[in-house]
């Protein structure tokens, strides 16, 4: 196909053709930078927790007036919960990953001289976690019921400056182990608070993401051996079979208001709702992006089959007079195609600097990374398609002109 | 004239109804989209007590030790402990202030259909209610003696009078929070500040909450605390942060009604910190900040990220939906080169032909921008349906109803002014001789 008459035949239509490549250019680069956040938003979504989500649910319980009895209630509702048909493993803790909650963090050093924390970590208190959420350990142990702290023991201690009533050991996930200690074994290692509290490490664990501030390392997860009553503002969290979520959320709920008909249900649901709700506003935004990405494509495909038919309309003559000396209908789509393809070449040649250049501007702004090479062959796929797709119709109809159109006058 | 040239504007619009359609549906969405988004940013970064918010100032001090200070970096903390939220309200150098935080109660109803229920509720000396002009429907707040003498009494928000007492004036009224009877003194009128400027712990928007009682009878009672706290050193806390613990959960607001007040506040919080670091009490220089409500709200960045983001989307949008138009009135208006050129040779002016022809661009923009205002409106609808704490708060106000004509208005024009100029520029012989 010879490219230079479709050029010089362009130079007649300068303002029109810069315009729909402009348009072209503008499409690519928004489609290019909306693709790759839903990117992002889909590998934030997807990130992995660590515990066995299907196959947990929650219930937190709000006393009313003072809880003296908290422990020996905590106690009674572990073991009643344990009765109920369906049930594998009950533990307590006050959030789990990816929680809107609220969450509970630690500054990590290894000299407890250093000014500045290593590194910040998630914080999980509660017993029997590792079973209840299914967390894998790699290395070491799990707690042994000498090691645990009472709550509010731990919280006099700390504030009272008494470091025996503190807990002494810890549990890490590999992240946590890899950062402070590389290529080395962590276990019997010390690790200190950013207050200069000593801890050894007695397990590691594979995968446990922390609650939230994930930016500051979504795998940074400690364990620590602290015992919480439901007063404390800890939640039952019951292990069993996916199918028996329902059955044993209801039957678990009627048996805690049994056993004290004086607190209120504040939250009873499946890990899998939470994890949802965590990521709600992620699903919205891409689905937002690809509404827009849709749309963009869409006006950008009537506005070339719009111009097309256009200068199809202006050309009818032209295209009279070239059939008339022989060209055939398949010349006539060919030129159109094309046509169609060079425009979109340039602007999306042009899209992809701007795209760029777009990416730069959201990465000053936001917590985003370079765009990655690979979204600048599908932004360019996707509009050569759409080109291609739209300007069929205006080009079909081209062909479709008689030659006998070259010898009638308008 | 003008009638005329809108008459031709129809008449050539209506020969090419499918173009036409494309046109107006392009600028449609572009203003749609982008409206939508807009009144969405507006709504959020708003201000939330207009009028008040310049004489209300956020007081922040630094009582941690050294670990982790970068001078000149390390901004104060968030909140106040308990011994500096006490000691700075005892010194009374502003004219109103509160020290206040966010807690849950546990509502247990008279109504005994009704079950017990938790309810956000705020714990705050008395000036809170008259330093943010909180309305009242039935009676008032409590006064600063009723803080000193550790009252049962409580204020509550219309929603729960409505939940609880069918509406009717409760004040006067028992009522068991946390176990503990309150006497209700005051029920609020319609107050919806948004964002919640005042605590920004629990979340950034949404509604107030539903029950408010003075600080130290929250104590008395032990109500739970329900929201940030940050400890230092070696400070822990349960759910009910100890008093004399390393830990800041309470937020301080003063009122200062000139720069002068504020300045020499500031002075007051740098002595302050001086001399609790001669006393011991605080290790690192002194490093205060005393922000009114915007530069509070500024700080701390509530209009979320996402927010931005679908407005500047939106925007590259209404940019493609424009050089789209701008593209199809060109090639329109070029197609009808011929008339014009008879037009001109006729004797009309350049001028009188690019009066004609930025008509029909406002009569496509016009109708576009009134398609625009509807898809805005389903644009908002949407985004209440969305889960964000945010969503409801979306409704289209006065002034971006105005925004949207004029920017639908400019958007045409704009999209109409280089066609129609370009189209003037034919010479009318030319275009005569091809006819």
């Amino acid at each position: 196909m010879d490219i230079l008459p479709i050029l010089s035949t362009l130079r007649l239509h300068k303002v029109t053709s810069l315009l729909l490549i402009l348009e072209i250019a503008l499409t690519c680069a928004i489609v290019c930078n909306a693709m790759f956040l839903i990117g992002q938003q889909l590998r934030h979504m997807n990130l992995p927790s660590g515990i066995a989500e299907h196959e947990l649910v929650q219930i937190q319980l709000g006393y009313i007036g003072n809880t003296p009895d908290a422990k020996a209630q905590t106690q009674s509702d572990v073991a009643a919960l344990q009765q109920i048909p369906g049930v594998k493993q009950v533990g307590l803790d006050r959030y789990l990953p990816f929680s809107l909650d609220g969450s509970s963090n630690t500054g990590i050093k290894l000299d407890p001289q250093q000014h500045q924390n290593t590194l910040d970590a998630g914080q999980y208190l509660g017993q029997n976690l590792l079973p209840t959420l299914g967390v894998r350990l790699v290395a070491g142990r799990n707690f042994e019921p000498g090691e645990y702290v009472d709550f509010d023991t731990a919280v006099a201690a700390l504030n009272g400056g008494d470091m025996k009533g503190l807990p002494q050991v810890m549990i890490i996930t590999r992240a946590i182990a890899e950062r402070l200690w590389p290529g080395q074994q962590a276990l019997g290692k010390t690790l200190y608070t950013d207050s200069g509290i000593p801890f050894r490490v007695i397990g590691v664990i594979a995968v446990l993401a922390r609650q939230n501030n994930l930016q500051q390392g979504a795998q940074y997860s400690t364990y620590w051996p602290i015992r919480m009553t439901s007063a404390d503002g800890a939640s039952y969290f019951i292990r069993c079979a996916p199918q028996d979520r329902e059955p044993v959320l209801k039957a678990a709920v009627a048996k805690l208001k049994q056993l004290n008909p004086n607190r209120v249900v504040l939250k009873a649901r499946t890990y899998d709702q939470a994890r949802r709700a965590y990521f709600a506003n992620d699903r919205a935004m891409a689905g937002i992006l690809a509404g827009v990405i849709a749309a963009l494509l869409v006006v950008t495909a009537l506005g070339i089959a719009g111009l097309a038919s256009f200068w199809v309309g202006q050309r009818r003559r032209t295209i009279g007079v070239r059939r008339a000396l022989g060209a055939t209908r398949r010349n006539i789509l060919h030129y159109f195609q094309t046509e169609n393809f060079l425009l979109a070449t340039i602007g999306i040649a042009l899209g992809m600097v701007l795209a760029y250049g777009i990416n730069l501007l959201l990465m000053l702004h936001y917590e985003l990374p370079r765009l990655p090479a690979m979204y600048f062959p599908v932004g360019a796929i996707a509009l050569w398609l759409v080109g291609q797709l739209a300007v069929l119709g205006p080009a079909l109809r081209a062909a479709a002109v008689p030659p006998v159109v070259a010898t009638r006058s308008v | 004239m003008l009638g005329y040239y809108f008459d031709l504007a129809l008449r050539s619009l209506r020969r090419n109804k499918v173009l036409t359609a494309l046109m107006v549906l392009a600028i449609a969405l572009g203003i749609g989209a982008s409206m939508t988004t807009l009144t969405v940013l507006h709504v959020l970064s708003g201000d939330p007590l207009p009028g008040r918010s310049s004489t209300l100032y956020y007081a922040q001090i630094d009582p941690r030790d050294m670990s982790g200070y970068l001078p000149g970096k390390s901004q104060p903390m968030h909140q106040m402990s308990w011994i500096d939220g006490m000691n700075l309200l005892r010194a009374k150098r502003a004219g109103r202030q509160a020290l206040m935080t966010g807690g849950l109660v546990a509502v247990q109803p008279h109504n005994t259909m009704l079950d017990p229920f938790y309810e956000a509720a705020r714990y705050t000396t008395a000036d809170f209610f008259t330093m943010l002009g909180v309305p009242f429907e039935y009676g008032h707040a409590w006064n600063t003696s009723d803080d000193e003498a550790h009252a049962r009494v409580a204020v509550i928000s219309t929603a729960l009078n409505d939940k609880l007492f069918g509406g009717t004036d409760s004040t006067g009224q028992t009522l068991r929070l946390s176990g503990a009877a309150f006497r209700i003194v005051g029920v609020l009128g319609n107050w919806h500040p948004n964002p919640h400027f005042y605590d920004l712990n629990r979340k950034s928007y949404g509604e107030n909450e539903g029950v408010y009682v003075p600080l130290s009878s929250s104590q008395d009672v032990g109500m739970h605390h329900d929201g940030s706290v940050t400890c230092w050193g070696k400070g822990g806390t349960g759910i009910n942060p100890d008093h004399a613990s390393r830990c800041a959960w309470l937020q301080f607001w003063v009122q200062l009604d000139t720069p002068a007040e504020a300045a020499a506040y500031k002075t007051f919080l740098i002595h302050y910190s001086e001399q609790q670091k001669v006393l011991g009490r605080f290790q690192r220089p002194p490093n205060v900040q005393l922000r009114d409500v915007m530069q509070w709200l500024d700080y701390n960045q509530v209009v979320p990220d996402d927010v931005r983001l679908q407005t500047w989307l939106a925007f590259g949008f209404l940019l493609v939906c424009l050089v789209n138009t701008v593209g199809l009135m060109l090639a329109k208006f070029m197609r009808r080169a011929g008339e014009l050129g008879v037009r001109r040779a006729l004797g009309a002016s350049k001028r009188s032909l690019f009066a004609q022809l930025l008509v029909e661009s406002g009569v496509v923009g016009l109708t576009g921008g009134v398609g625009g205002l509807l898809l805005a409106l389903l644009g908002l609808w949407l985004v209440r349906q969305q889960p964000a704490e945010y969503a409801p708060l979306a409704h289209l106000d006065p002034a971006m109803l105005l925004a949207t004509f004029l920017l639908a208005l400019g958007a045409s024009l704009l999209a109409g002014l280089l066609p129609a100029w370009r189209a003037c520029q034919i010479a009318p012989a030319l275009q005569l001789k091809m006819v």
